[in-house]
């Protein structure tokens, strides 16, 4: 299950063809909204996966609508397009439906033609990120206790 | 006809300095007849961000590499692409691009297994360009040019494969130009995706670490001739060396320097190199800081 706004934007992708593909994504990078005043770069967590520099910070304090913010430099309009991906589709959604989505979704996306598998990989990566930090502040207190494989 | 090599003093040192350009002879030289651009970025979408006035894009994995086979294009395919891209067979090929031109060198090192006569780099790439605030356009020339030649590609001089790093294993120089923890073994693959790194880390016995970055200073553009010397000093003229990274982008970045600015001849990129090694079945593998010796060797 997807939230309905990253559903969107998958359909949005779908809907054009490749060429036009990478002018979105162009699209979607110009767009990631700036980190608001509060929050510095240096306190986010680095992304080493993504191949550019990229910053995310998750703000879980309200599960219901949990907060993502991200930073990448304009020389890095790839990075910035994957993060705007996840900021429109997945900011202020709950964590539970965050935590639904498939490891896989960007497969849908159609960009694997065009973009190398490295790269598409730092998507995936800012996903898992995302939620294990989401797991994480959900785990209770104590020792963790492991269900098994 | 080629394009008068760059005069600049600063070239002049290296062995080769008709390979690499400045960007104030760039700015000098742009729409002259038979100056091809192109730009060749890791991030696919930077060209259309602006890039210098007429340059060409270039994409390391959609238009240099086979869709299905891991190799590059052949021949006609190579041809095909010069014609869309409207560069001659004759032309002066001027390479450009982001990450202190590593994919540039990649593309560069790519046009020279088909043997394009004159191909040099813009010295500093695409990140000096910009940060100088000199001229670029959102406009793509739309420019195609009929009969570049069909060249088959010659992999044998300046391309090597596992199996010829294994037969010259102790007799020739390696250079492993990743970072110290891929070198060491300490990092085999990225968090998250052990499935897509490699399955044993490490370095190829005998290797030598030398990183890339090395030999650019930190805006990119290539260390002096002094410097690189004593980077480099250890190889000799007649050492077949090879070079290896992880695909063999960072790798061409020294290869390039290997080649051009020191001037040693018979230098080959391994492009299979970690990916390929590293997940080999029975090949000898290296950890730890030391270079390691040749398997068989007392």
């Amino acid at each position: 299950m997807m939230p309905a706004p990253l559903a969107e934007v998958v359909s949005e992708f779908q809907e054009v063809a490749d060429q036009d593909k990478l002018r979105l994504l162009l699209e979607f990078a110009d767009e990631l909204p700036p980190l608001p005043a509060d929050l510095e770069q240096a306190a986010m967590e680095p992304v080493p996966e993504c191949q550019s520099p990229l910053f995310l910070h998750v703000d879980s304090a309200n599960p219901e609508r949990v907060r993502l913010f991200f930073s990448a430099p304009a020389e890095a309009p790839t990075t910035r397009g994957f993060a705007a991906i996840l900021a429109v589709g997945l900011d202020e959604q709950p964590a539970t439906d965050i935590l639904a989505v498939p490891d896989d979704f960007y497969s849908d996306l159609g960009l694997a033609a065009l973009i190398s598998p490295l790269r598409l990989r730092g998507m995936a990566a800012m996903l898992a990120r995302i939620k294990r930090r989401l797991r994480s502040s959900e785990a209770p207190p104590g020792p963790a206790i492991s269900a098994g494989a | 006809m080629p394009l008068p090599a760059d005069p600049n003093p600063a070239l002049t040192a290296y062995a080769h300095p008709e390979r690499l350009v400045t960007a104030d002879w760039l700015s000098g030289n742009l729409g002259r007849p038979g100056l091809a651009i192109v730009e060749s970025d890791e991030d696919v979408l930077l060209y259309d961000t602006g890039h210098i006035p007429g340059a060409v894009k270039i994409d390391w994995h959609t238009d240099l590499n086979d869709p299905h086979i891991r190799d590059y294009i052949n021949g006609a395919q190579f041809a095909e692409l010069m014609d869309r891209k409207g560069i001659s067979r004759d032309d002066t090929v001027v390479i450009y691009g982001d990450k202190s031109n590593w994919w540039a060198a990649y593309a560069l090192w790519v046009f020279t297994l088909f043997g394009h006569p004159d191909v040099r780099l813009l010295d500093g790439g695409r990140d000096l360009w910009i940060s100088n605030g000199r001229d670029t356009t959102l406009d793509v020339p739309t420019k195609q040019t009929p009969g570049y030649p069909v060249v088959e590609r010659d992999d044998a001089a300046i391309r090597a494969f596992k199996d010829d790093v294994l037969a010259n294993l102790g007799s020739a120089p390696l250079i492993d130009v990743r970072s110290p923890q891929e070198y060491t073994g300490e990092r085999t693959h990225m968090p998250d995706y052990p499935e897509e790194g490699a399955l044993r880390g490490g370095h190829i016995p005998t290797a030598t670490s030398i990183p890339w970055a090395k030999a650019a200073d930190d805006s990119g553009r290539f260390r002096g001739r002094a410097e690189l010397d004593e980077l480099y000093g250890f190889l000799k003229p007649d050492d077949k060396t090879i070079v290896y990274c992880r695909i063999g982008e960072r790798s061409s970045h020294t290869w390039f320097v290997l080649t051009h600015l020191l001037g040693l001849p018979g230098v080959r990129n391994y492009d299979g190199s970690w990916t390929e090694w590293g997940n080999a079945v029975r090949v000898p593998v290296a950890v730890g800081p030391e270079p390691g010796g040749a398997p068989g060797a007392s």
